[in-house]
């Protein structure tokens, strides 16, 4: 055989596949895609080859113990760290460079694990924080009370008493957010997150805090937010009523890897998922 | 109903102003009989007016967007000598002797020019965070105050000199450096002062509710997720720190043109502190407490000259048993019982 002289010394890696996506998102872009994502703290490899594909309309879970880095994915996809290796592609379009304000503007909202709300600004004001790229006019508009100023104003105000609807809290509007109870903090923030019309929701565990009662309301809540607006949600979560209950798929992490994905019943009989949470089984 | 809330309470704010300002006005004119202001504290008027608004401005910055800043002398000065230059080329220049409308040129120009060196400071300042920031705005105030005192301006008809460090001007000397503007005409009244307390509050009341006001109290109230709401944080921190740094230019303005002499020496770090103090106890980011505390505690000392060598002392352990009785929850609810006797008691602190 004679050799060939090769031009090119591309390396070949491989797009993460066996991605899995609901049925109904199979013929639209998917709304995120990670690809090969990771990052080190001085050395300590926090998240790892992270691969993940959500798609248009899916709610996904990603679990995993404590420390396994979840938030971390988080802050990645959010662009508060950046990562050293991969990428996160949003709705098809590189996020490379990009800050956490300009990730919010490309279509990604999240919530906080420990919850940061603006305590000394009503429940209302902090949802038309969440409006303030969405309803805009300047700031000589605002001091000279200008024509643009009321009707801004005025289709804020109804917008952000629309939003505040979903979780019924349209009668705390006027409400310091900092003296709510703690599941309605909670409700805020998925309030605020959706007000700046993101086309995929990060949740940090929504449910923390709440009880039974509580968490059910909210597992039906964030399927009518899908609905409704038409968005992916990816959910942290610790709950597993909740995340086995309503996530389609599912993507557990641990030390910084991916060690399993699928469907909730794939993901519950999954060996190394059980070992991961329970640890291993003595052999007999 | 909570806009209505917040209206009322502005309203109450400006209604205050303007029933401290009739009053004084009156006592000031003399028509009642008995009702007469005495002539030392008539000469604070005006002092009174410009630390009411530097005040304001430094609620705008301290209070509404957390940001402690100990420089706000600083932009005062720049107004200050600004103003004075501006006023006096006007009329050497163009013979332009309308008072009024040169004040107002000259608040301006000291506002126009304190709002660019707001800009210039800004822009490295904002980067810090908490004591550094402190700290910095601290050093650029004391940077500008040296600049000051080593810049000399002179007239020559319609021609404006410029040197620094030197003094070898042609025409006639306006702003000598360390000596200070000499010869200043003495256009700044009380009614001029009314105005721009006016406009100062008109300015930031309207902002905090606005749009930009609230992205400005979010980043206050939580950064991280102000960014991660799309607020462009640089942005709003810096429209509140240059909104601040004009207006206490304009304010400036007003104080340089009060007095016949003004030197760089009266835009020190203390002023800045004193500033901070009317802030804070009037209570952060209240706008009406900042007003009635830069009233309460100009006039003071006027009134504490009875005690003659121990008035400074006296002033402090006001100023400390005020701050410990602001700050007790048992004073706190005592006040809250006898709140409408303690109301017209502020009004009539105001009014004297």
């Amino acid at each position: 055989m004679t050799q060939i002289k090769r031009k090119s010394d591309t390396k070949m890696v491989p797009v993460p596949s066996m991605a899995i996506v609901p049925e109904r998102d199979i013929d639209k872009a998917p709304v995120l895609e990670a690809r090969h994502l990771g990052i080190e703290f001085g050395g300590l490899k926090a998240v790892d080859d992270f691969n993940l594909v959500i798609g248009k309309t899916e709610i996904a879970g990603l679990i995993g113990p404590n420390g396994a880095g979840k938030t971390t994915v988080f802050n990645l996809l959010t662009k508060v760290y950046q990562p050293t290796t991969g990428t996160v592609l949003l709705n098809g379009k590189d996020t490379h460079g990009m800050n956490t304000v300009q990730a919010n503007k490309a279509g990604i909202a999240r919530t906080f694990q420990n919850i940061r709300l603006f305590n000394n600004m009503t429940v209302e004001e902090n949802v038309r924080i969440g409006l303030h790229n969405q309803v805009k006019y300047g700031m000589f508009s605002g001091i000279l009370r200008a024509p643009a100023y009321w009707k801004q104003e005025k289709k804020q105000h109804t917008q952000a008493l629309d939003l505040l609807s979903i979780f019924d809290m349209q009668d705390m509007a006027d409400v310091k957010a900092g003296s709510l109870p703690y599941g309605a903090q909670r409700r805020l923030e998925i309030v605020r997150a959706l007000a700046t019309n993101p086309s995929l929701l990060l949740l940090d565990e929504p449910a923390a805090g709440m009880n039974p009662h509580e968490t059910e309301e909210l597992m039906e809540n964030i399927i009518k937010i899908r609905d409704k607006f038409q968005i992916a949600v990816l959910l942290i979560e610790h709950d597993m009523n909740l995340v086995m209950g309503i996530c389609e798929g599912i993507c557990v992490l641990n030390y910084g890897r991916i060690i399993a994905k699928g469907t909730a019943d794939e993901i519950q009989q999954n060996p190394v998922v059980i070992e991961a949470y329970l640890g291993k089984q003595k052999e007999a | 109903m909570k806009m209505s809330k917040k209206f009322r309470s502005n309203l109450i704010t400006y209604a205050l102003v303007i029933v401290a300002f009739i009053i004084c006005q009156l006592a000031v004119e003399g028509t009642i009989d008995g009702f007469k202001m005495s002539r030392s504290l008539k000469g604070q008027l005006v002092p009174i007016c410009v630390y009411i608004v530097m005040a304001v401005s430094l609620n705008l910055t301290v209070g509404i967007s957390g940001e402690l800043s100990l420089g706000h002398a600083g932009f005062m000065s720049v107004g200050a000598f600004s103003g004075i230059v501006m006023s006096s080329w006007l009329v050497s220049a163009f013979q332009f002797e309308n008072e009024t409308l040169r004040l107002i040129i000259a608040m301006v120009t000291g506002g126009l020019f304190a709002g660019i060196a707001g800009v210039l400071i800004g822009i490295p300042v904002l980067r810090l965070r908490g004591d550094y920031l402190a700290i910095v705005t601290l050093a650029f105030g004391e940077i500008i105050r040296n600049v000051m005192n080593c810049l000399y301006f002179s007239l020559d008809g319609a021609k404006l000199y410029i040197g620094f460090s030197n003094p070898n001007l042609p025409g006639k000397l306006l702003v000598n450096g360390p000596a200070g503007a000499t010869g200043v005409d003495k256009i700044s009244t009380f009614v001029m002062g009314f105005a721009l307390i006016l406009f100062t509050l008109f300015v930031v009341l309207n902002l905090v509710n606005s749009r930009s006001g609230r992205a400005i109290m979010a980043i206050r109230d939580n950064r991280i997720a102000a960014e991660s709401m799309g607020i462009n944080v640089t942005k709003y921190k810096m429209m509140a720190f240059v909104t601040s740094a004009v207006l206490a230019g304009m304010a400036g303005a007003l104080y340089g043109l009060n007095y016949s002499t003004v030197t760089a020496a009266k835009f020190r770090f203390d002023t800045s502190i004193l500033v901070l103090v009317f802030v804070v106890l009037g209570g952060i980011g209240n706008i009406r407490g900042s007003i009635i505390a830069a009233t309460v505690l100009t006039i003071l000392p006027e009134v504490l000259r009875a005690f003659s060598d121990y008035r400074m002392l006296v002033y402090a352990i006001v100023l400390i048993v005020v701050m410990l009785a602001t700050n007790s929850p048992l004073l706190m609810n005592l006040v809250e019982r006898i709140r409408p006797k303690k109301k017209t008691a502020a009004k009539e602190g105001e009014a004297q």
